[in-house]
């Protein structure tokens, strides 16, 4: 109980950091840090398949195709 | 002008949050951790004598509900040939290409063929523990990535990796043409069962699983050449 | 316990009210594709969270587990295809942005109108 309150706190958190940063790096790294939290909370819930294929797919290979495609553009938001 | 943004803003933010509560009010009413299988409580016990893999959750994703994970492999062939096309480009020049030091370039080598093995050893056994063909299948990607991101001039050989990518959708559909030969029903079983829990176990599933595991990691590592390499102006 | 369910179903309206509001705001194109994976991974963490059962152990067949307590493994599979489709659709859509980038020479949608009216 105690483990699932401080990680929707961390979540709630993440989520307005990627909502409203204006460097999309940082929202990719909140992007990251949602994932995970998703993936701890797969594990918690007993479902190892996809706390792993979330873990694998979900973050690492949607922050490689999100900071390939910020490189390709700009990197802030416009005003 | 500016008061006008905030307007939107605000909007669009009460819009969500009166979603939200509606959301909120309806899930309240469905009570949490209760026994709710109807259809899955024949999955799991005639699961060993039906399918015989230790992985319940594999045995629906390759048995029972084993036409959608066809669509799946189709949806990311798609998506591989059209960020392909997309991406287009006659020169590819690499994306601002930085120099890694001896450390990384010795650490790549050393770590491919254990990253290799570790994403091999995960989908071959996708019928006894947890994990399976996607997983898998994105670890040996990412040890190819490793290797893009270590050496500048590094490219993977596409032709074997187009070459390897057809022949594993063909493994699939042709296990499931082997149903309809012997059976009638397409993707029916027809290999032996054998012990519960071993390796050669469980019919078809580890083939379909080695086809799907190549099959994802040689369309993922083609994705990320073609934005590597590809795409326009590097910044 | 109600109270954890509780938790969970707050988690995951919290993550689609945000996914929501950065999709209806935003106007940078990566950012709505931002938003719009946060909505997915939410609803894919409602299906897993409703196919749990109390008590229950991971849906593999070990020594000494009878099957009798397993949590049910549909939803799991499921979401296993959700979570794949969604990588996928995502790398063709930073394709689609790095085409309109190239085109429009910006992100904003706002400006991006070959429509007249």
């Amino acid at each position: 109980m105690i483990i699932e309150i401080i990680l929707t706190i961390v979540l709630i958190v993440s989520l307005i950091v990627a909502a409203e940063t204006r460097d999309l790096l940082v929202a990719i790294v909140a992007l990251g840090i949602i994932g995970l939290i998703v993936a701890i909370y797969f594990y918690l819930l007993q479902a190892p398949d996809v706390a792993m294929t979330q873990a694998v797919v979900g973050i690492s290979l949607a922050a490689a195709f999100y900071i390939l495609g910020v490189r390709r553009t700009k990197r802030f938001e416009e005003e | 002008m500016k008061k006008l943004k905030y307007v939107y803003k605000i909007a669009g933010l009460a819009i969500a949050v009166l979603l939200g509560y509606m959301l909120l009010q309806a899930l309240m009413e469905i009570p949490f951790g209760t026994n709710r299988m109807f259809v899955a409580e024949r999955f799991i016990f005639e699961e060993p004598y039906e399918v015989g893999a230790a992985n319940t959750v594999t045995a629906i994703v390759v048995n029972y509900r084993g036409f959608d994970t066809l669509g799946e492999v189709t949806v990311l062939f798609i998506a591989a040939t059209g960020v392909a096309l997309l991406l287009h480009r006659e020169r590819g020049i690499r994306l601002a290409p930085t120099e890694t030091t001896l450390v990384v370039k010795t650490g790549a080598r050393v770590l491919l063929p254990a990253v290799l093995l570790v994403g091999l050893y995960i989908f071959v056994h996708g019928h006894l523990t947890p994990g399976g063909g996607f997983p898998g299948g994105v670890i040996v990607a990412s040890a190819l990535i490793l290797m893009y991101f270590a050496y500048e001039e590094y490219v993977a050989p596409r032709s074997m990796l187009h070459l390897l990518e057809g022949i594993a959708g063909l493994v699939f559909v042709i296990v499931g043409i082997l149903g309809i030969i012997v059976y009638g029903r397409f993707l029916q079983n027809v290999f032996p069962l054998g012990d519960f829990g071993r390796l050669f176990s469980a019919g078809f599933i580890p083939i379909v699983y080695v086809a799907i595991g190549t099959k994802v990691g040689s369309e993922l590592a083609g994705i990320i050449h073609d934005m590597i390499r590809r795409g326009g102006e590097s910044e | 316990m109600s109270d954890l369910g509780t938790l969970y179903y707050i988690n995951v309206v919290a993550m689609v009210v945000i996914g929501l509001y950065i999709v209806l705001t935003k106007r940078n194109v990566l950012k709505i594709l931002i938003g719009l994976d946060i909505l997915g991974t939410g609803v894919n963490l409602l299906i897993v969270v409703i196919g749990y059962i109390e008590g229950g152990t991971a849906p593999i067949y070990t020594a000494g587990i009878s099957p009798a307590k397993f949590v049910d493994p549909l939803p799991q599979a499921l979401v296993l295809t959700a979570i794949v489709i969604d990588a996928a659709v995502l790398a063709m859509a930073i394709s689609i942005a790095v085409r309109l980038y190239r085109e429009f020479g910006t992100l904003d949608v706002r400006k991006m109108r070959l429509l007249k009216w």
